[in-house]
Parts: structure tokens; sequence; C-alpha cells
């Protein structure tokens, strides 16, 4: 079996994941403080991905980053970037598409925290940095945790957008999904029950983690 | 010299209310701040310690201005350099609470101050917990040394002892006016509990309504409520005993019962529930210790 599908597809998990967390907890924080009348626009377009097509997301993205488009050859000049049939374009779409899974438990948790957390932290003089960074996310660890875990298995799961924009280049943009899709296409049964197994049995592993999270079972190992 | 005058509307759960306060109290005061639920005493706190901006007026402490609406100055929460201690004394449960008193430093500041106020508040004992593990009283005793750490000049206290049972509080009071006094603080504090005030505050602002109606030295206001040659107070009839030509009324005072001689035609108008006023003149009352 090649194991080069999982390997791509857990490399595509973890920098998604890594870059949505540094994206998210400054996002999220703003949503959770803002009293912008635009507040329910930025929440709208962040869960767009929960209800729109993967189809619908990749194809607008395939259509936007083409080198033949103004935006796409911009990218391409500017920056060197293909983010059509490569794995960085993968990871951008991912982050899009995985965007309400980080941001969503992330915004709850500290929308939960009192606020007079916050206001006790400025009072003490400290910056709104100190202040997040060390009294509001240590206070949402769980809230964390799910985010990085659910992130991390979406972008697992993903299979629209990678067929949009990724194509199947093997080593670069086909991850277990389309390897999974292509192995049936040409009746290679074994081998996508091969990979099918395995996605069924980490994503089973990686839910069964959150739910144990949120219920508190680990909490007694990091103390 | 603190200064304020300032206005402020405020929504709340009973609809608008404007708040106006014009005040100047002299540094190292302890000032206690009453009234009804709703009033703004929490609102004027956080109006002083930058919580809350005031929508026109002015702020200043010790001549240097805090806020002014005309010049747009608003010196930030974060340099007001507030000891403050919230309702529900918002200590972090992700800190232990030496943790909490630690984060409380600020740079370069060494941890003699710390110990210092392990030592006052007697948290010796109780370091390494984290505060969630802790009784209110305790809660309440590393809120207030972590208000102190910074060495502030000036000390709010929302409320700090409501949560707390009668003997907490008592300690905890004097708690506060040691280190009132040992800091040499300017102590603002909101309470409900009339003993309090007359045991703690040199001064007294009364609020309604989002005004102070009335300021002064506590027993000067409150003599003129209930403290006179007579006693007075309020209960609650538990029981009438009718007996003869009188009848005896069981009166709840407090956590006391007292039986009140009543002529039979004064308590036909009395039922149980009702809620009564007991009072007499008192010439020659007896004054003995607790210990």
């Amino acid at each position: 079996m090649d194991w080069q599908p999982i390997i791509l597809t857990l490399k595509l998990a973890t920098v998604t994941t890594i870059l949505l967390l540094i994206i998210s907890i400054p996002l999220a924080n703003w949503l959770a403080n803002t009293k912008t009348k635009l507040k329910p626009l930025f929440e709208a377009l962040i869960s767009m991905p929960l209800v729109l097509p993967p189809t619908v997301l990749g194809f607008y993205l395939l259509i936007a980053f083409s080198p033949n488009n103004t935006f796409g050859e911009w990218l391409d000049q500017w920056f060197g970037l293909r983010l059509i049939f490569s794995f960085e374009g993968l990871v951008f779409a991912s982050i899009i598409y995985s965007l309400p899974f980080m941001v969503h438990p992330i915004q709850a948790g500290l929308s939960n925290l009192p606020k007079s957390l916050s206001e006790a932290s400025y009072v003490l003089g400290k910056t709104k940095f100190q202040t997040l960074t060390k009294v509001l996310l240590p206070n949402i660890r769980p809230a964390l945790i799910t985010g990085i875990i659910l992130s991390f298995a979406h972008t697992m799961g993903e299979f629209g957008v990678v067929l949009m924009i990724g194509g199947n280049i093997p080593g670069q943009t086909k991850v277990a999904s389309i390897a999974i899709y292509d192995e049936v296409e040409s009746l290679n049964y074994g081998l996508a029950n091969n990979y099918s197994f395995i996605l069924l049995g980490f994503t089973f592993a990686i839910l069964l983690t959150v739910y144990l999270v949120n219920n508190g079972s680990f909490r007694r190992f990091w103390k | 010299m603190i200064d304020m005058s300032i206005h402020k509307a405020l929504h709340s759960n009973a609809g608008r209310m404007n708040l106006n306060v014009d005040l100047s109290l002299d540094m190292g005061t302890f000032t206690v701040i009453q009234g009804k639920s709703g009033a703004g005493k929490t609102s004027l706190l956080r109006l002083l310690a930058g919580l809350l901006p005031p929508d026109i007026g002015k702020i200043s402490v010790n001549n240097t201005l805090w806020f002014d609406s005309d010049t747009k100055a608003n010196l930030s929460i974060q340099k007001r350099k507030i000891g403050y201690v919230s309702q529900d004394y918002a200590l972090f449960p992700n800190m232990t609470v030496w943790g909490n008193l630690q984060f409380a430093q600020e740079k370069n500041q060494d941890s003699s101050a710390l110990n210092e106020l392990i030592e006052v508040m007697e948290l010796g004992d109780l370091k390494n917990i984290k505060p969630q593990l802790l009784s209110g009283g305790q809660q309440q005793r590393v809120a207030l040394a972590r208000a102190l750490v910074q060495k502030p000049k000036l000390l709010l206290l929302d409320e700090p002892l409501s949560a707390l049972d009668a003997e907490t509080r008592r300690k905890l009071q004097s708690h506060i006016l040691k280190v009132h006094q040992a800091f040499d603080l300017t102590t603002l504090m909101v309470t409900h509990d009339t003993a309090e005030t007359i045991k703690m505050a040199d001064h007294m602002l009364i609020m309604a309504h989002g005004r102070i109606i009335d300021q002064g030295k506590p027993t000067d206001l409150l003599s003129n409520q209930s403290v006179s040659g007579k006693f007075q107070f309020t209960g609650e009839i538990v029981a009438i005993q009718p007996e003869g030509v009188i009848s005896i009324v069981s009166v709840l005072i407090g956590k006391d019962l007292v039986r009140v001689i009543s002529e039979l035609n004064e308590s036909e108008g009395l039922s149980v529930g009702d809620k009564v006023l007991v009072a007499s003149k008192a010439f020659n009352p007896i004054l003995k210790k607790l210990e």
C-alpha cells in the first residue's frame, strides 16, 4: 500500500490547524468583544463553509487563483505563489474551509468567560495582549482543544475543495480522500478499503478525544 | 483629593437611568456608599476605575486629570493604578493564590511585597491552592491582597463582604481597616450594612436614582434615621396570643423572637405575617460587652 496519501493528509491537517489557530485567536477575540454593527456580516462569512457545498468554494477559489486571472497572476508575480494544483493552495483552501470549526469554539469560550476577569487584569495594569495570553486563553483550554481537534478532523475529511483546486497529484495534492475516490474509480476496492478504514479509525479516535476532553476525563492528566 | 463631576446615561433592566455625580473626597478617607440596588453605586466605582467611560464630565485625582470629556482626555485603566475588588472577586481560575498575586506585580517589582501581603492577609497556608477550592472569605482575602500588590493609593471595594457569614465578615472588616491604615489608602466601599458603615467609614454617601442624595459623617447621617433616645426595630409578627384583656404578640426582629404585650383593641388590626415597628423609650438600657 502507498502511504503517501495518508501522510500528505496528516501533513495538510497539521499545517492547516497550526495556521488556523494563529488566525482564529485574534479573530475570535475580536468577534467576542466587538460592538460593530457589521458583526453579523463577519459571523455569516466565517460560517459559510458550514453550509456551502465544498465544490462551490473550490470552484470560486479555482477561478480566483487561476494564473489567467488578475489576482492569480498578481500572486504568481509578486509571491511566486501558484495556489491551484499545489500543496500551498490546499492549505489556503483548507483554512477557509475549516475556519468556523476553529473560530466558533474559541469565540464561544471567550464570550462565556466573566467580563470581570479581563477587567481585573486591566485594573492590575496588564495590556490586552497580556490579558489574552495569560488570563483568557488558559481559562478556555477545553474550547481551544475542541477547536484544534475539530479543525484537524474536518481538514482530514475534506474532498470537494481538494478535488476542485488540488486535483490528483501524488505527493502534492493526492490526499487520502482523493486516493479513495481514485482507487474506487479504478475498481481497486481492496486499497480503497485500506485508506477508508484508516480514515474511519482516525476520525473516530479524534472525535472520541473531543468528547473525553469536554467531559473532563483527561483533566487529571494535565493538572 | 478626588474630584469628579460626571454624567452617564446607563441602560439597565429597569430601563434608562441617568447617573449624575458631583463628588469631592479627601485623600486618606474611608468612604462608604450606600443605596438601594440599581442606585448607581457600582457604576460610580466603575467610572472611577475607568471600566465605564463617562458621557460628559471630569475626573481628577490628586490634581492629575483622569478624564475630561472637553479635551477628550482619558487615562487608561491600566495607568490609573487602582486597587479594585469586584463583587465576584474575579480571581484567575488558572492560577494559584500565589500566581494571582504574582500576576499583579509590576515589572521589576520584587516579591517582598507579596510576602508582606501574604502575611498581613494570613494566606500562607493557601499559597499553592487554586481559587476555586477556597471558601468565600478566603477568596475575598486573596482578592484584597491582589488588589494591593501594586501599592495603589485608591482602593475600590464593591460589596466585598456581602456574601460572607457574620463572623468572617467581622474579621475581614478588621483586615480591610488594617490595610486601609497601613497602606495609607483612600478607600471607597459599597455596602448595605449599617453596622459595617459605622464601624469602618469616616464619610458616607447615600445614593438614589443615580445621584448622591446625602453625604456626611456616618453617625450624623444615620442618627437621623435610627439612633435616638428610643429603640425602634422593624419585624414580622409570627404569632398573636390573646390572654384576657391583652394579647401577647410574638415579633421576629432579625434573628430574635420578642414578645410584646399589646392591648386587645390595638392587636385587633394585626395579623400574623404583618410587618410592624416595635418602639420603646429607652432611658436606662443595659449595655454589656459580648465576647
